[in-house]
């Protein structure tokens, strides 16, 4: 699994996977399932730092299930039961004594946007606030950069007093992306966040992504399977809870696979 | 920091989660702890049961409840009479028929009955109905069965509308508009869809009214005429447990019998009102198990 | 092809006719609360004056206002808030945010639901065993309103529960997922949500709590001092019991005077439901989310 960086992210001039380094997240027999129903069984696999990860596969194939998992998410709905190891940087999650410092490294985004109730300043500003941030303008300075990001400064530069969760649809989504940012995570888990984002605006952000993984480690679930062209340097494809395939993202775009069904998948006869 | 504040609030919320059980457990703790001595002395459970002989403070004291039973029972069974038929039929209108401001108003008349203060009835009861019904009956006196009961269905009319109102409103809309869609009128969705659908929850209002009806003190005090009676006409005068107790505990000495034989009614107010709230939550639970 | 056959006309007549029966009904049991409310503004009005209001009965209650019961009952009204308040939010805030769905859940909710059903003269019965006597409050506004307490503390938990899960669960989600510990999510998006609609309910627990009569009569409230209350160990006048007093033990009474105190109680208690349905209307049309 020890490949060379991808020659995109060389030819951007920014530093590529660091594959030759022990991996951010590792991943062994993973099963998930709700009240008894499997929705994930039996996954393997490694995400390595400054990486962007791809996963892929229809609805129901356990995408999500894999990404609320890595962010302990279980403990929000007790019919989710996780079985198996997920260690981040080489520590299992579950050993974690103080699960929300965990949750605080971790920033997710959701296909629903949820923009908190708070002034657009506040949602952004909440992440900092409970690293101990107290000082305005230092907070200032993170608002502004994290919206600047996200793309949706300009659009609320003007209103940051206003509720979040006014916003449209769009511009909360871009609103949780700049939250996100705000926490300084080492993981950005992002869930099909282009959904509610026109596509110029998600090519904004995918352009920020791109950006971000100096920065950071970043899974990126999408049902668009050219999105994860785009991004990812490796990408997972789910099917019905189970991992089908893993591998460098040009080699399954040009058929290089283990599974005809990925490509099958990939070229859009099913899903 | 943060950690150990979240443990702190955890345990306040917790302490102040299980309150509800500790007063409820106290409140049993302590009426038994005072009425312990009397049940375990002069309470003679035959005499308690099937004399009407209640006196506490005679040289020769006896203490048949049976009269009380029976004053509460008919009171609250005459308001059950009047209340049951008007709260589900109100409910009913509500739920079923009213629509927009006519609803809100309704509903907000509805919760200004409930917040009538029982003194309030129980001055109601004397003042405006008892020369009422006196005038209209040509009876000699209006204080009785007939007025606490009105005064007192009309107390545990709103508890039961609104509950039963929420019951009718728990019927998924998409169960009305199939049968509507087969040509029923609105009237036969009410009976044949929406009251069968219901019917748990409107049991569980009744339960609650008459819990209600049961348990209330000052109105029946005072509108009931407070005589030691079995009644054998809505006019006739009758006492309640609760108003006993209401009337007399002032007048006793602390751990004597006739203290011990009033906090003795609390324990059985206690209890049949535990069984028609235990019950009432059992069917209530039973809909939503569906 | 869609002409109405008899049976067509016959159940939409039973459906005109069952509409308008169960509005007679509805109106049956709404028309006394005017003709109540109408009577003693009636009869009592009269004897509203400033007077009333702010002097001291007289003459063996035959004269004089009601001042020393108005000042009892807001004693006794802060004071049971004071106790019932933080213990009702509590536990509030632990069966909406904290409890799992078990049986400890399900003995607590049932004990809520056993409160709120156990006769007001046994909560009192419970009030003079436990804080008059075991705890030695004596008879005193303390010891009133901790009955007083007991007895509302399911109207809080049960207003400000249902206002904690009406802020939508996906918000307490987001904090989560930014690494808010549970409290931090409480205090910084949960609450600040529904603090009105906790409000509303403190309000509603006033209304019940100025009208009540049996849990203060042996607890705490007296039939008459002519002082005011100094601290909450004194025994004080309180409007529901003054009215009760007046009413069926005072003698020769003028009757304008007692509908003139009835009328004072059910003005308080109504004003304050009223307050509490408006500020429920008015936070209806506030759009937060």
């Amino acid at each position: 699994m020890v490949d060379a960086a991808p020659e995109t992210a060389v030819a951007n001039g920014i530093a590529g996977p660091a594959y030759d380094e022990p991996p951010i997240i590792e991943v062994r027999d993973l099963n998930i399932g709700y009240g008894g129903k499997a929705a994930l069984q039996g996954v393997d696999l490694d995400i390595y730092r400054h990486e962007i990860f791809g996963i892929i596969g229809p609805a129901n194939s356990g995408k999500t299930s894999f990404l609320r998992a890595l962010n302990r998410m279980d403990a929000f709905n007790t019919a989710m039961e996780v079985r198996g190891s997920i260690r981040l940087n080489g520590k299992d999650i579950n050993d974690w004594r103080n699960v929300y410092a965990l949750r605080s490294r971790i920033g997710v985004v959701f296909p629903l946007p949820v923009g908190l109730p708070l002034t657009v300043y506040e949602n952004v500003a909440f992440s900092p606030r409970l690293r101990g941030i107290r000082k305005k303008a230092e907070l200032d300075e993170v608002v502004e950069r994290c919206l600047r990001r996200a793309a949706l400064w300009d659009e609320v530069k003007d209103r940051l007093d206003s509720l979040g969760s006014l916003l449209s649809g769009g511009q909360q989504q871009r609103l949780t992306i700049a939250r996100a940012l705000s926490q300084e995570p080492e993981l950005l888990l992002l869930d099909e966040f282009s959904i509610a984002v026109d596509p110029v605006t998600t090519m904004r952000i995918e352009d920020v992504l791109k950006e971000l993984r100096s920065e950071m480690t970043i899974v990126l679930v999408t049902n668009l399977v050219q999105q994860a062209r785009r991004l990812a340097d490796r990408t997972a494809f789910f099917l019905m809870g189970e991992l089908v395939e893993i591998g460098d993202t040009e080699d399954l775009f040009e058929g290089k696979v283990t599974d005809q069904r990925t490509t099958g998948y990939i070229e859009g006869r099913f899903g | 920091m943060a950690w150990y504040v979240d443990r702190a609030a955890q345990v306040f919320v917790f302490v102040g989660g299980i309150s509800a059980i500790v007063f409820i457990a106290g409140i049993f703790v302590f009426i038994t702890k005072e009425g312990l001595d009397f049940v375990l002395g002069p309470l003679s459970l035959g005499e308690f049961f099937t004399s009407i002989e209640w006196r506490p403070t005679s040289n020769n004291p006896t203490y048949g409840a049976l009269a009380l039973i029976v004053g509460t029972a008919s009171v609250t069974g005459f308001a059950m009479l009047l209340s049951v038929p008007l709260s589900l039929g109100a409910a009913l209108f509500i739920a079923e028929f009213a629509t927009g401001k006519t609803r809100e108003t309704l509903k907000i008349l509805v919760e200004m009955l409930a917040a009538i203060p029982s003194v309030v009835w129980g001055f109601v009861g004397m003042s405006i109905m008892h020369p009422l019904i006196i005038r209209v009956f040509d009876v000699p006196l209006g204080l009785g069965v007939l007025n606490a009961g009105l005064i007192l269905g009309l107390m545990a009319a709103p508890i039961m509308t609104t509950i039963a109102e929420d019951a009718l409103k728990a019927v998924p809309d998409t169960y009305r508009e199939a049968a509507e869609a087969l040509g029923a009128t609105r009237w036969e969705v009410i009976v044949k869809v929406v009251v069968p659908a219901s019917r748990n929850g409107l049991l569980a209002a009744v339960l609650l009214g008459v819990g209600r009806g049961f348990g209330e003190t000052m109105a029946v005090l005072m509108a009931s005429g407070h005589a030691i009676n079995l009644p054998t006409s809505v006019f006739d005068s009758v006492r309640a447990l609760t108003a006993t107790i209401a009337a007399e505990l002032g007048d006793t000495v602390q751990g004597g019998n006739h203290w011990g034989s009033l906090f003795t009614l609390g324990i059985l107010l206690f209890i049949v009102t535990f069984v028609i709230n235990l019950t009432a939550d059992i069917v209530v639970r039973g809909i939503r198990k569906k | 092809m869609f002409a109405a056959t008899p049976l067509n006309r016959r159940s939409h007549r039973n459906q005109n006719v069952a509409r308008a029966v169960f509005f007679l009904m509805t109106v049956a049991l709404v028309i006394p609360v005017l003709i109540i409310v109408g009577t003693l503004v009636v009869r009592g009005g009269p004897a509203l004056s400033w007077e009333f209001l702010f002097t001291a009965p007289r003459d063996n209650m035959t004269a004089g206002g009601i001042l020393p019961a108005l000042v009892g009952t807001i004693w006794l009204v802060v004071v049971a808030l004071l106790a019932s308040v933080p213990v009702g939010v509590a536990a509030a805030l632990y069966l909406s945010e904290y409890a799992p769905d078990n049986l400890l859940t399900r003995t607590i909710n049932l004990a809520i639901i056993n409160l709120a059903g156990v006769p007001s003269i046994v909560h009192a019965l419970f009030g003079v065993g436990a804080f008059v006597y075991f705890f030695r409050f004596g008879a005193s506004i303390l010891a009133a309103s901790l009955t007083l307490a007991v007895m509302t503390l399911p109207v809080v938990i049960v207003a400000t529960r249902e206002s904690l899960q009406a802020v939508p669960q996906a918000f307490r989600e987001a904090c989560w997922n930014m690494g808010a510990t549970r409290w931090q999510t409480i205090r910084k998006v949960v609450l600040p949500n529904s603090i009105s609609g906790i409000l509303t309910g403190v309000i509603l627990e006033v209304s019940r709590t100025a009208g009540e009569t049996a849990p203060i009569m042996f607890t705490g409230a007296t039939a008459f001092v002519a002082f005011l209350p100094e601290s909450v160990f004194d025994q004080t006048m309180a409007m529901s019991y003054h009215l009760y007093y007046i009413a069926t033990q005072a003698t020769d009474v003028p009757e304008q005077l007692t509908f003139g105190v009835a009328l004072v109680l059910i003005a308080i208690v109504l004003a304050m439901n009223a307050v509490s349905i408006a500020f429920r209307v008015y936070l209806r049309g506030l759009k937060k989310w």
